[in-house]
């Protein structure tokens, strides 16, 4: 049964500011709400402070003004360990462990967190068979064996290991190549109602973020310029977005459309 | 009297005195590396001992080897026996390439992988033994190689203060200007570094990943 009477605030920030010690500012005074089982993107060019948005959530950053609260509770009360054990994480770079097999590397969380090992193996082929990669064939082999996007399949598996309930993605699929990265948009679109999850997703790429979002914040230069669901967005009756529209267009175009 | 018969006749002694260095080397490799690979971990750790810690042992290794052993002899326990003290001096010159390649090979841990164990909730101590220090594992084990080859050089040395092993024949070969005794020392000497060298490379690959 779902509950649809009042969306649940899981993750919010409160006036929050990141500076670098040398005094540059990375991010300054955000207030965004985050919606249990919603999918936030988090929308901008290089630099407008997504990243640091998203590290901000699972304390890999603390802020140096404001609050961000998860559940209810400043990050900074929070240990940091068990919050980021709650929160599965998915960067560009994938970071598999190299010299662990595929099924190690999902199976990380659970093992760290002292499950049996005939329970962690049935949760790491299980999510293997989620993410498209049959376990016979993948699961002892290395990364170094993959491709990219098995990979990044493997990357995706790997966060939700210990099923999470929040998920934070940071351009996921930006390194993957066109073709690729359309066929594990469309998959992970599926997943995701699938999931139920929280996702937080950094991206810069437009498409992606309307294929994927409840709603999208669009950043600019360490600042929220809006939030807006696909709709808005597409429509673009707001200044703010027919300005990064036409952003976005003008440096697309050129390139023959990325 | 050729080279060969010279070889066989003293045999024993050889033996002996390759046993000798074999033993000053392989003590000396292990105080160095259970030394040298926690300064390096620390060094990670505590990048403010960067400069006092590479500094010193960097110090240490522009010493010429017989001024080191010289240097120590007046040390209040370390001057009392002289095997005590070649293996101080042979361990302090070992820790340079081990401190500086368990540094290197920490710090050159890609970043993504370090980023992605803390996100995922590694503890500092987890993603060291889990992550981190296999990954260096390599690039450790050519700092041991490295060092362990020096070692077995300056070993040599070590028989100018009495500490035995195959710079014996070295010594005494110079003394008598007989080459057969300085062979005698020397080509024993090479074949160990040789040997080492070769076995730790092949180590080495084993942890060679991507």
């Amino acid at each position: 049964m779902k509950v649809v009477a009042k969306p649940e605030m899981v993750i919010e920030f409160r006036g929050v500011s990141y500076r670098l010690e040398s005094g540059r500012t990375l991010l300054s005074d955000l207030n965004l709400q985050i919606l249990r089982g919603e999918t936030l993107v988090l929308l901008g060019r290089s630099g407008s402070g997504k990243t640091t948005t998203l590290k901000l959530i699972n304390r890999l950053l603390e802020p140096t003004q404001g609050q961000v609260l998860v559940e209810g509770c400043a990050t900074s009360l929070w240990d940091p360990i068990r919050l980021r054990r709650r929160i599965g994480y998915v960067i560009q770079e994938v970071g598999l462990f190299p010299h662990f097999t595929v099924e190690r590397n999902v199976g990380l969380v659970p093992r760290l967190e002292g499950w049996p090992a005939d329970r962690a193996r049935q949760r790491v082929h299980e999510l293997l068979d989620l993410v498209g990669l049959e376990p016979e064939r993948f699961a002892r082999r290395f990364p170094r064996e993959l491709s990219g996007g098995q990979r990044q399949r493997v990357g995706v598996a790997r966060a939700l290991a210990a099923d999470p309930p929040f998920l934070l993605m940071d351009e996921p699929f930006g390194a993957l190549d066109p073709v690729t990265r359309a066929e594990i948009q469309r998959e992970f679109q599926t997943l995701e109602g699938r999931l139920q999850k929280t996702i937080v997703f950094v991206t810069h790429d437009l498409r992606e973020g309307l294929m994927l979002a409840t709603r999208l914040a669009l950043m600019e230069g360490g600042r929220l310029l809006g939030v807006y669901t696909p709709e808005e967005f597409r429509r673009a009756s707001d200044p703010t977005v027919t300005a990064y529209l036409q952003a976005f267009e003008t440096t697309q175009t050129p390139r023959g459309g990325e | 009297m050729n080279i060969l018969q010279f070889f066989w006749k003293n045999q024993a002694q050889i033996c002996d005195l390759t046993l000798e260095h074999l033993w000053l080397v392989g003590i000396s490799m292990l105080l160095a590396v259970s030394i040298g690979m926690p300064l390096g971990i620390l060094l990670t750790r505590r990048p403010v001992f960067r400069r006092a810690i590479l500094g010193g042992a960097t110090i240490v290794q522009t010493i010429p080897s017989l001024a080191l052993f010289g240097f120590l002899l007046p040390a209040p326990w370390l001057g009392e026996r002289a095997d005590r003290l070649a293996i101080t001096a042979l361990t302090l010159y070992a820790l340079l390439p081990i401190v500086q390649n368990t540094y290197a090979g920490i710090t050159g841990v890609d970043a993504g992988v370090r980023e992605a164990a803390r996100g995922m909730g590694m503890t500092d101590g987890e993603l060291l033994m889990q992550v981190e220090l296999p990954l260096a594992f390599g690039v450790i084990l050519t700092g041991v190689r490295v060092a362990t080859v020096i070692t077995v050089g300056v070993a040599t040395i070590a028989a100018a203060i009495g500490a035995g092993g195959l710079g014996e024949f070295i010594f005494r070969g110079l003394a008598m200007v007989d080459n057969r005794v300085i062979l005698a020392g020397a080509i024993p000497a090479a074949l160990m570094a040789l040997l080492a060298d070769f076995f730790l490379s092949r180590l080495e690959r084993r942890f060679r990943y991507v």
